[in-house]
C-alpha cells in the first residue's frame, strides 16, 4: 500500500525529471528560440512539482510561491521574445 | 488510501504523462514551430490536470482557492508565452520544416 504524501513526491520527482530533459533542448537546441520555448518547459515543470510537494506536506504556503515562480517564468519568455526581435516599436 | 486521494493520484499521473509527452516532443520534434506546438500545448494540459489535483487534495478553502488561481494562470500564461515566442521566431525569418527538408 503506497502512501498518499509518498505517491505525491513521486509524481514531482517525475516532474523535475522532465525538467532536466528539457534542460537538453535548453543546451543543443540551435535557435535561442528553441532554447527559450525549452525553459519555459522546464519553469512549467518546476511550478508543478512546487505545487505538487504543497500537496504532498499539505503546506499552503508553497502554494504562494509557485504562483510567484509561474509569474517570474511568463515574464521571462515574454521579455526574451519582446526585446529579441523589433517589432517596430517594443512591447 | 482513501478513494478520494486514488482519484487525485490518478489526475496526477494523467497530468505526468501529458508532461512526459511534452517532454518527448521537445526533444523528438525537427523545428523551432513544433518544438513550440508540443511545449505549449501537452505542458498546459499536463500542468492544469496536475494543479487540479492539487486543488482536490488540499482541504482548506483558502489553499484551494490559490490553486484555482494558479491553475487559471497557468491556462492563459503558457499558450500566450509560446505564441509570443513563435511569432518572435517567425519574425527573425526562420522558416518552417517542410519534408523537403528531410535529407
Amino acid at each position: 500500500m503506497v502512501e498518499f504524501a509518498t505517491a505525491m513526491l513521486a509524481i514531482a520527482a517525475a516532474f523535475v525529471l522532465f525538467a532536466v530533459v528539457a534542460l537538453y533542448r535548453v543546451y543543443a537546441g540551435p535557435t535561442i528560440h528553441d532554447r527559450v520555448i525549452a525553459v519555459n518547459v522546464a519553469g512549467t515543470n518546476t511550478v508543478i512539482a512546487i505545487a505538487l510537494v504543497a500537496a504532498a506536506f499539505e503546506e499552503s504556503v508553497f502554494l504562494d510561491v509557485a504562483l510567484v515562480y509561474a509569474l517570474l517564468n511568463f515574464l521571462l519568455s515574454i521579455a526574451f521574445s519582446k526585446f529579441n526581435v523589433e517589432h517596430g516599436g517594443v512591447l | 488510501m482513501t478513494p478520494v486521494e486514488w482519484a487525485i493520484v490518478g489526475l496526477a499521473l494523467l497530468g505526468a504523462f501529458f508532461g512526459a509527452v511534452a517532454a518527448i516532443g521537445l526533444i523528438r520534434m525537427p523545428d523551432v514551430y513544433t518544438r513550440a506546438h508540443a511545449a505549449s500545448k501537452s505542458d498546459t494540459l499536463g500542468a492544469v490536470l496536475t494543479i487540479a489535483a492539487v486543488a482536490v487534495a488540499l482541504q482548506s478553502d483558502l489553499s484551494t482557492v490559490k490553486s484555482v488561481f494558479l491553475l487559471l494562470f497557468m491556462f492563459i500564461t503558457n499558450p500566450t508565452a509560446a505564441h509570443a515566442i513563435a511569432r518572435a521566431a517567425q519574425d527573425q525569418g526562420i522558416e518552417p520544416w517542410t519534408t523537403e527538408n528531410e535529407p
